[in-house]
């Protein structure tokens, strides 16, 4: 199915989790926070969410700043 | 005599220079300059996880220790009181339960253009009510102006952050004037409030005059990481934090237009 990713379209497995888009991209959900159209999903939350086609999604970290 | 320590919000901080994690060559010189620099608190940005080049993906946070460092997540970047509210929530999300301290905390910052990077008051002052309301212990970057910054204070904040000059301009504190009636205004009844200059530091004699006027601290970023030795840079960044402090509470001489001698007038052997 297909979703978008930060601001980019993608094919991912139908039902995956947060979690399993996570493992595909080989990021650590500790170092993350996830936002699924919108709504911020809990970090706790990542396994048991299951993705639906078109759902947008943000992935962000922490990057230098000042 | 022990200084008293910063305390902001439910943080308390052993230095009063926070220091930024940008712009570093590389992460390792980062690590170098946090350290000479003695502060513990390092402001860091919420960005968009790269999803592809992943193999040069170090993350910022392997480079800062959780055991000494409190991270200040920023709102950099955000123009509108929307882009901010998303942007400190993400990044509560990013702290919470990653072994940082800093979730309970952000730096605000809604910035009104590109070429200035100015802070745009009414957007500020829009996001730090909501973010209050919404638990966070908000720390406002702002321009220096007193009654802004009065509302900003009555508004709930934190901190207050009044800019010295432009954001990485390297022009100083541009009108002390100004950050010297807001420490008054502010600090009215109030001693305790903290007001820290935050952006425009060039120099370790910014840092040092600003923290003689009185200010509790200073947050600076580009100063350090743009110097062409930064680890010196920060060095020098500390020893005029401390510095700044200890000529700012022990009370300076008055300035005076004419000279007074400083060895005794009897006993010249001329005289």
């Amino acid at each position: 199915m297909e979703i978008l990713l930060n601001g980019k379209k993608m094919e991912i497995p139908e039902k995956a989790t947060i979690g399993e888009l996570l493992a595909l991209h080989k990021l650590a959900p500790v170092r993350v926070a996830v936002e699924r159209n919108g709504e911020i999903v809990r970090r706790a939350d990542f396994y048991t969410v299951r993705l639906a086609p078109q759902d947008q999604i943000e992935v962000v970290t922490l990057v230098g700043g000042g | 005599m022990m200084d008293k320590q910063l305390k902001i919000g439910p943080y308390t901080l052993s230095s009063r220079l926070i220091v930024g994690t940008g712009k570093y060559a590389t992460l390792e010189l980062m690590q170098q300059c946090h350290a000479a620099s003695k502060s513990n608190c390092v402001t860091v940005a919420v960005r968009r996880e790269r999803l592809v080049d992943k193999n040069s993906g170090r993350n910022i946070l392997d480079f800062i220790d959780p055991k000494k460092y409190i991270l200040l997540p920023n709102t950099a970047g955000c123009f509108t009181a929307d882009e901010v509210v998303r942007v400190a929530r993400l990044g509560r999300e990013l702290l919470d339960g990653s072994g940082y301290q800093g979730a309970q905390w952000v730096k605000l910052e809604c910035l009104g253009d590109t070429k200035t990077l100015l802070p745009e008051p009414l957007g500020t002052l829009e996001a730090l009510k909501i973010l209050v309301a919404d638990g966070f212990h908000v720390l406002v970057y702002c321009s220096d102006d007193v009654m802004l910054c009065k509302r900003i204070k009555e508004a709930g904040a934190a901190a207050v952050m009044p800019a010295g000059s432009p954001i990485g301009s390297g022009q100083g504190v541009l009108n002390p004037n100004a950050i010297r009636i807001i420490l008054e205004e502010l600090k009215h009844n109030d001693p305790a409030y903290p007001i820290i200059v935050d952006a425009g530091v060039g120099t370790a004699s910014d840092v040092a005059a600003a923290m003689e006027i009185g200010v509790d601290g200073v947050l600076l970023n580009t100063a350090i990481a743009g110097a062409q030795d930064p680890v010196k840079m920060a060095q020098a960044m500390a020893l005029a934090t401390e510095a700044g402090r200890l000529a700012g509470t022990a009370g300076r001489i008055p300035r005076k237009l004419y000279a007074t001698a400083s060895s005794p007038w009897e006993g010249r052997i001329n005289g």
